[in-house]
């Protein structure tokens, strides 16, 4: 039982990971339908973010995750304006092979100048670990889970309470409509990606203190399961990529800990497979019937 | 369409000709440098193993700047030619061909690791010219190939996987009086497969017992699944094959979670990077087999470790000492050779004896491994504390 719930523990670490970056690739595709493969890289560029601001700047966890997710919130929409605007006429085949291309140049251009070995994150925070009933909880997982935690509430709040969640919404149901309501859908696309980005780099810099080890490649894996996590949540549904990534996250270390190791992507990718055969919309997602 | 088609033809002749021009060019200097001896020097300098590659270089570059600041091999100065296979085995290959067919090379050093090295073996076979590795342990495949033939042009510095796997086995059961043990294993590597295979037959064969084997792929970040299923059990070892990257983020998480056993591996966690992953409090405990220790007190050993020092400013790690006694020992078979024909060359390889190195003193084996000790490591708080020598069967 202890084991049962130190894995479930280990589990919604790891997903409350799945789920930030998951939140990005939903929110982009609830708004423009695109798949933004460039988002797990976005996650890696937040993570050296902090990096730089912890070891050259010296600064503390708050700010360096701070500056993290400013930083790459202002990528994210760069991205946008210059990967993704000016194709927003075309199919969507095209828009996503552009991503795939945004995706591998931020990976080689990151290996270009850090280079490609590993790096250690300086520890910033407490190595103080709880025991509660045999089940050993550290600071930096409290740190990971809380910090998703409040993350997804503000999430929840600028979606749901604020004009521009609103415009948001708007934006997500039908852009042709919501712009003849007077809705800059330009800038609304520009601030879902600078939201969602936020999140991918916060993830980052969690990662990187949690596992203490960040290379340019980082975000190829994390973001394929975050693709899962959102599209087991139901694409397009807010409340469904959290609770799809952190299933991912506990699925996958209760398939390490009671399976194989070994079969723990394998397991992850097979439900992929899964998902899309037997409910296509996910948890959460919405079932639109086409009108013709 | 035509005329398209016309323009793009002329310009692949016209980048043709200047990149057969541009190879021209490279030619002539290797004519020009007779006055050298030639050797090739293919490392992994860049990519995800350029820890290693980096380190034998700085210890084969020290080598050469004393052989030739000494006056060079009977007065001739050794000239490296140095390149970046980046990690990449089909690189290391495209480069030891460029090294053996157009620079002109009388040896080949490198690259450290055994994947990238076999990968080389092919074409210093075809082109008759001998290559060492001070690093490539993997036990199959390297110096003798699946039929059981010697490579004739391919030689080693070091000894091989098995003889860690057993060393490691034999210091659980003996120094640590381990009577049950956990594998956790890269499964995505040749190393750490002949690590592991090794440990297990000689730890069993011990009365010994496995209670557990766990399995990882290079990049894994997350352990906290495996580290938990095998907290469960009661076991007084772990063995832990894999390279400094992942080892590190076991080592750590495993501390965290509170397991405290002692956790062995072998030369794979030679790397500064261990401690950085790891974090010196999680670093007790720890043993791994190496090449060399700094703490060995051998004047031959200090005196390299005060060069080296001199020259680079920090400690060297277990492949500086191999680059330096490849360096040494490719500079003394020339020597030995009389002249820089890779022919003669080769055959002042395979008869070395009674080689003196930092790393220890060989002979070469009939199948062209070297036959010297190992050493075991123990770490406290990170820093290496305590060695003890292995010597072979």
């Amino acid at each position: 039982m202890e084991q049962f719930l130190q894995q479930v523990v280990n589990g919604i670490s790891l997903g409350s990971i799945y789920a930030l970056i998951a939140l990005g690739y939903t929110m982009v595709y609830g708004i423009i339908k695109l798949i933004n493969f460039a988002h797990g890289d976005v996650y890696m560029i937040g993570a050296y973010i902090g990096f730089a601001a912890i070891t050259y700047a010296k600064l503390g966890f708050f700010p360096a995750l701070l500056i993290s997710m400013i930083l790459c919130a202002i990528l994210g929409v760069v991205i946008e304006r210059i990967a993704y605007k000016p194709l927003r006429n075309s199919t969507r085949i095209a828009v996503l092979i552009t991503a795939i291309g945004v995706s591998l140049f931020l990976e080689y251009v990151m290996m270009f100048f850090v280079g490609a070995e590993v790096r250690s994150y300086p520890n910033v925070l407490s190595n103080y670990t709880l025991h509660l009933h045999g089940v050993v909880i550290n600071m930096q997982q409290i740190y990971i889970i809380v910090t998703a935690i409040a993350l997804m509430v503000l999430l929840q709040f600028i979606v749901h309470k604020t004009k521009t969640g609103k415009a948001m919404r708007a934006v997500s149901i039908d852009q042709d409509a919501a712009q003849l309501m007077g809705i800059n859908a330009d800038s609304t696309i520009s601030y879902t990606f600078a939201i969602g980005s936020a999140f991918a780099g916060a993830a980052g810099v969690l990662v990187g203190i949690y596992y203490n080890s960040i290379d340019p490649l980082m975000g190829i894996m994390p973001g394929l399961k975050a693709f899962v996590a959102a599209v087991f949540g139901g694409i397009g549904s807010i409340p469904g990529a959290m609770i799809g990534g952190l299933g991912i996250g506990i699925m996958e270390t209760l398939v390490s800990g009671y399976g194989n190791s070994m079969y723990r992507d394998a397991f992850v990718f097979l439900f992929l497979i899964l998902i899309l055969i037997l409910k296509p919309t996910g948890l959460m997602g919405k079932n639109i019937r086409e009108k013709v | 369409m035509k005329k398209v088609l016309l323009v793009l033809l002329t310009l692949v002749f016209a980048v043709g000709l200047m990149t057969g021009c541009g190879g021209n060019d490279t030619d002539e200097p290797a004519g020009a440098d007779a006055a050298g001896i030639k050797i090739g020097v293919n490392y992994e300098l860049s990519g995800d193993l350029a820890s290693y590659g980096e380190a034998s270089v700085d210890g084969i570059k020290m080598a050469f700047d004393e052989i030739n600041a000494a006056g060079g091999i009977n007065g001739t100065p050794i000239v490296p030619v140095i390149v970046d296979n980046r990690s990449d085995p089909a690189e290391a290959t495209s480069l030891a061909t460029r090294l053996m067919t157009k620079e002109d090379v009388v040896a080949c050093l490198g690259p450290a690791t055994s994947g990238s090295f076999m990968a080389t073996i092919p074409v210093a076979m075809a082109n008759k010219i001998p290559i060492i590795s001070a690093s490539a342990t993997a036990d199959e495949g390297v110096t003798v190939d699946k039929n059981g033939n010697v490579n004739e042009y391919v030689f080693r510095l070091c000894f091989n996987d098995s003889f860690q796997g057993v060393t490691m086995a034999n210091f659980a059961t003996n120094n640590l009086g381990a009577k049950k043990a956990v594998i956790i294993q890269d499964k995505s590597s040749d190393y750490a497969a002949g690590l592991a295979k090794n440990f297990k037959e000689t730890f069993t064969a011990a009365g010994g017992e496995i209670v557990a084997e766990e399995g990882y792929v290079a990049k894994d970040k997350d352990f906290n699944a495996i580290l938990t299923n095998i907290k469960g059990k009661e076991f007084d070892v772990i063995f832990l094959p894999g390279y400094y990257s992942e080892a590190g983020l076991v080592i750590k998480q495993a501390r965290a979670l509170g397991i405290t056993a002692p956790v062995l591996g072998a030369d794979g966690f030679d790397s500064p990077v261990l401690l950085q992953l790891a974090g010196a409090e999680a670093l007790n405990n720890v043993y791994f087999s190496n090449h060399y220790s700094s703490l060995d007190q051998d004047p031959l050993v200090q005196n390299f470790i005060t060069a080296f020092n001199e020259k680079y400013g920090r400690d060297p790690n277990a492949f500086n000492a191999l680059g330096y006694d490849l360096g040494k020992f490719i500079a003394d078979a020339v020597k030995r050779a009389g002249s820089a024909n890779p022919e003669a060359i080769k055959d002042a390889l395979a008869g070395t004896e009674n080689f003196v190195g930092v790393t220890g003193s060989f002979s070469m084996g009939a199948d062209h491994n070297p036959i010297k000790s190992a050493v075991v490591i123990g770490l406290k708080d990170g820093v290496q504390s305590t060695s003890v020598k292995v010597e072979p069967k």
